[in-house]
């Protein structure tokens, strides 16, 4: 049975497609997005005050790693297979080392509907996981060069909208614990579902409006597209039963693993790498890899972690 | 009565929002005294800009100064900007009272 908040980005898609006038307001897809960062980031925080932070350490290790070794790896087949220049193989490689909170949402959704649980850290391993392939995806196009101006691009990476506030909400849900938290729960837990249905509507108008890119972009793009998140779910998958994650757990890595940016990372990228053709990378994220992975990855993903962990679905 | 105004020269540029903040130090560090920044949207040579989202968001930069100062931004601004953004950058002569402002 496909989730509800999945109806919603298909009807977005479809109203895209069929050119309809349906626009949400740009600020409400910025307060859409700041009280899914904030809920994520509350809910793990909450989670992590149970819990001792140390084991943590060398679990945050091996997804910064796995980050970077994904960077890594697409950047080895855009520049082999896919032909494509070193900036924009680069640029490429950045978005799918890096991650995407719509689908770690969707993720977080599908869990909560089917009530398995997993642990609360993965909140942490998405800040985490936003960061190196930004890095990576620099220095892969520039090399290490005296001209980069790092404390600029520092600062893009690290204090962006995105790792800011989940950060900020995951040290408020630390804090306060689950009774501080009892009186904005209305807001923040909620409402999760209903403003990720709303967010994801507008994303189903946003992806629509790829699909003239994609057409120009040909076969390679599109295969990327699907190849890089299930090679990607892998890697996931195996570090995440390195970690000793439950089923849940492993389900969010993977999806973490499989997602590729399309708002961190495109910024970061069309100031630190120009040359790179921003619309190849988000034909490639937007019109094929994030439907991909909402639709059919997830239920998969899920599906590989309860065989791997021999755990019953 | 003739008003006492002065000849200065409007520098407007329309450009990627992302491009913004870098933007904005630009003109500081070149001794701009003063900008407009608004948000925009429209079409050119590098697609639709619907500002729909943030990726496809444009801004428009006013700045009025004297032409000298104009001219060393557009030329700064072509050298730096112009290969790999899109932007347009365009002069117009303008009158203004209070020139001490610009």
């Amino acid at each position: 049975m496909i989730d509800v908040v999945v109806l919603f980005f298909l009807f977005g898609l479809a109203a895209g497609l069929a050119r309809s006038d349906l626009k949400l307001p740009s600020a409400l897809y910025d307060s859409l997005s700041l009280i899914l960062l904030l809920a994520i980031g509350l809910k793990g925080g909450e989670g992590l005050a149970k819990q001792a932070l140390a084991p943590l350490l060398p679990q945050l290790g091996a997804v910064i790693l796995l980050g970077v070794a994904q960077t890594f790896i697409a950047f080895a087949i855009l520049r082999g297979l896919g032909r494509l220049g070193r900036a924009d193989a680069a640029s490429m490689a950045a978005h799918y080392g890096s991650v995407s909170v719509a689908t770690f949402a969707v993720g977080v959704n599908w869990l909560l509907v089917r009530d398995i649980e997993f642990e609360p850290q993965m909140a942490v391993f998405l800040a985490i996981m936003e960061v190196p392939a930004i890095l990576i995806g620099i220095v892969l196009a520039r090399g290490v060069s005296r001209d980069t101006d790092w404390r600029a691009l520092g600062h893009e990476a690290f204090l962006g909208k995105g790792v800011t506030l989940l950060l900020g909400g995951m040290a408020i849900g630390w804090i306060a614990g689950p009774d501080g938290l009892a009186p904005i729960k209305g807001v923040f837990f909620d409402l999760f579902k209903g403003a990720l249905a709303l967010f994801l509507l507008e994303m189903g108008l946003i992806v629509s409006r790829q699909v003239g890119e994609l057409k120009r972009r040909g076969l390679f793009i599109v295969a990327f597209g699907l190849g890089m998140p299930l090679l990607s779910a892998l890697l996931g998958l195996a570090t995440g039963l390195a970690l000793g994650l439950s089923p849940g757990g492993l389900t969010l890595l993977a999806t973490l693993a499989a997602s590729a940016s399309y708002i961190a990372v495109p910024a970061a990228m069309r100031l630190a790498v120009p040359e790179a053709n921003p619309a190849l990378s988000l034909a490639a994220v937007l019109g094929v890899t994030f439907p991909f992975n909402i639709l059919a990855g997830i239920p998969l993903y899920h599906a590989l972690a309860t065989q791997f962990t021999g755990a019953t679905p | 009565m003739t008003l006492p105004t002065e000849k200065r020269t409007l520098l407007t540029i329309v450009t990627e929002a992302v491009v913004e903040q870098t933007l904005l130090r630009d003109l500081d560090r070149l001794g701009v005294r003063g900008y407009t920044v608004s948000d925009a949207r429209g079409k050119g040579s590098r697609g639709v800009r619907d500002a729909a989202w943030e990726e496809a968001a444009n801004v428009r930069v006013e700045v009025i100064c004297e032409r000298a100062q104009a001219e060393d931004v557009l030329r700064h601004l072509q050298a730096r900007y112009y290969a790999d953004y899109a932007m347009v950058a365009f002069l117009a002569e303008i009158e203004v009272l209070r020139p001490e402002k610009f």
